[in-house]
């Protein structure tokens, strides 16, 4: 059993070590391209914009930030993200402006609601319901077994006599 | 733990995890409705695509049911929908308001002059049919934006009062207007109608 949990812990690291080297990829990708149609005022505003552009996801595309989109309403939607920084709106400002127009599917980290809490609750979830599965079923045959063999040593030993 | 339940408990998680991963194959991902849906429209003063002079806002929309009709001559879809768009003008009286918007009037990298777009949008209706009772030119999109707009062609129905009362991402082709738009559409007509209330 420490084997399958071993592959599995192992399985999941290399996943995450995974996305996480492309998410720095995309990354670097942003820092080169997006920010440089537009003028700052100081570089708080261009980490700013680099930010939103990368934590906003365009709407017409299934998994993209509008950062890395070419659609048409990404380029819209980078130019009133800066607008709306030139104009003093802070991130959250910038944020809830986009949400009032496209909803929660614009921003990469879903609101916890009913609904979505299941996300996080499910996986935790099914690993207890598995782990109380797992160390149940091993315990109980050995015990009932034993049990069972001794019962019928007793019953042999009974019978020579 | 019994042992009907040991057969029934899996067995029905794997029916719920059926059921789920069933409907998410049959969805589709890109039906989002609008924010902006069951409000009224947002504020806006924008000019007719013809005359820069004649601005339109919201109250334009009043004592009306309209379909505002997002477009470009650039967008595929629009150019199948425009004959349909216009038999159904011409058929039910439906009232269209184009909102256009221009790819290449771009203020990112823009090309076009706006003489230039007029030319354009007038050739291709006058050769596709022309549905629109006038048309708003969204000049930098940012009309588009406030209406979560997404792409192109996309389709409100407006109530007498100025309110969105439905969003249609695609096309309107004669199965989505008989199914998803005529009913709503004749609904509205009904609502509040002054001819109706009179008699």
């Amino acid at each position: 059993m420490n084997k399958w949990i071993l592959t599995i812990v192992l399985s999941l690291t290399i996943s995450t070590v995974v996305a996480q080297q492309s998410n720095e990829a995309s990354g670097f990708n942003n820092e080169t391209s997006v920010a440089e149609n537009y003028q700052f005022a100081d570089e708080q505003q261009r980490q700013l914009f680099l930010t939103l552009t990368a934590e906003l996801r365009c709407p017409l595309c299934q998994n993209q930030n509008i950062a890395d989109s070419d659609a048409m309403i990404a380029h819209d939607m980078r130019r009133k993200v800066y607008q709306l920084i030139q104009q003093g709106n802070d991130e959250q400002q910038v944020l809830e402006f986009m949400k009032s127009r496209y909803g929660d599917f614009v921003h990469y980290q879903p609101p916890i609601t009913p609904y979505t809490v299941w996300l996080w609750l499910l996986p935790v979830l099914f690993a207890v319901f598995a782990l109380v599965m797992i160390t149940r079923k091993q315990r109980l045959p050995e015990t009932t077994d034993i049990a069972a063999k001794l019962a019928h040593a007793d019953e042999l030993l009974k019978r020579e006599e | 733990m019994s042992k009907n339940l040991r057969f029934a408990l899996p067995a029905a998680l794997f029916m719920v995890m059926i059921l789920f991963l069933g409907f998410g194959l049959f969805s589709d991902p890109r039906e989002r409705d609008s924010m902006a849906l069951g409000k009224p429209l947002p504020a806006f003063e924008l000019p007719d695509l013809y005359n820069s002079e004649r601005l339109y806002t919201p109250q334009d929309f009043t004592g009306n049911v309209t379909i505002l009709n997002v477009w470009g001559v650039w967008c595929v879809t629009c150019a199948v929908e425009l004959p349909y768009l216009t038999a159904l003008k011409e058929q039910y009286g439906v009232k269209f308001v184009g909102l256009y918007y221009d790819q290449d009037l771009d203020p990112d990298f823009g090309t076009k002059t706006l003489a230039r777009v007029r030319n354009e949008v007038t050739s291709m209706l006058n050769r596709l049919g022309n549905p629109y009772q006038y048309q708003i030119f969204d000049v930098v999109r940012d009309y588009s934006l406030d209406l979560g707009v997404t792409g192109a062609p996309e389709h409100f129905l407006i109530d007498r009062n100025g309110n969105i009362r439905l969003h249609h991402i695609g096309d309107i082709n004669e199965r989505v207007w008989t199914h998803k738009i005529k009913p709503v559409y004749d609904q509205l007509t009904a609502e509040n109608n002054p001819a109706v209330i009179n008699e």
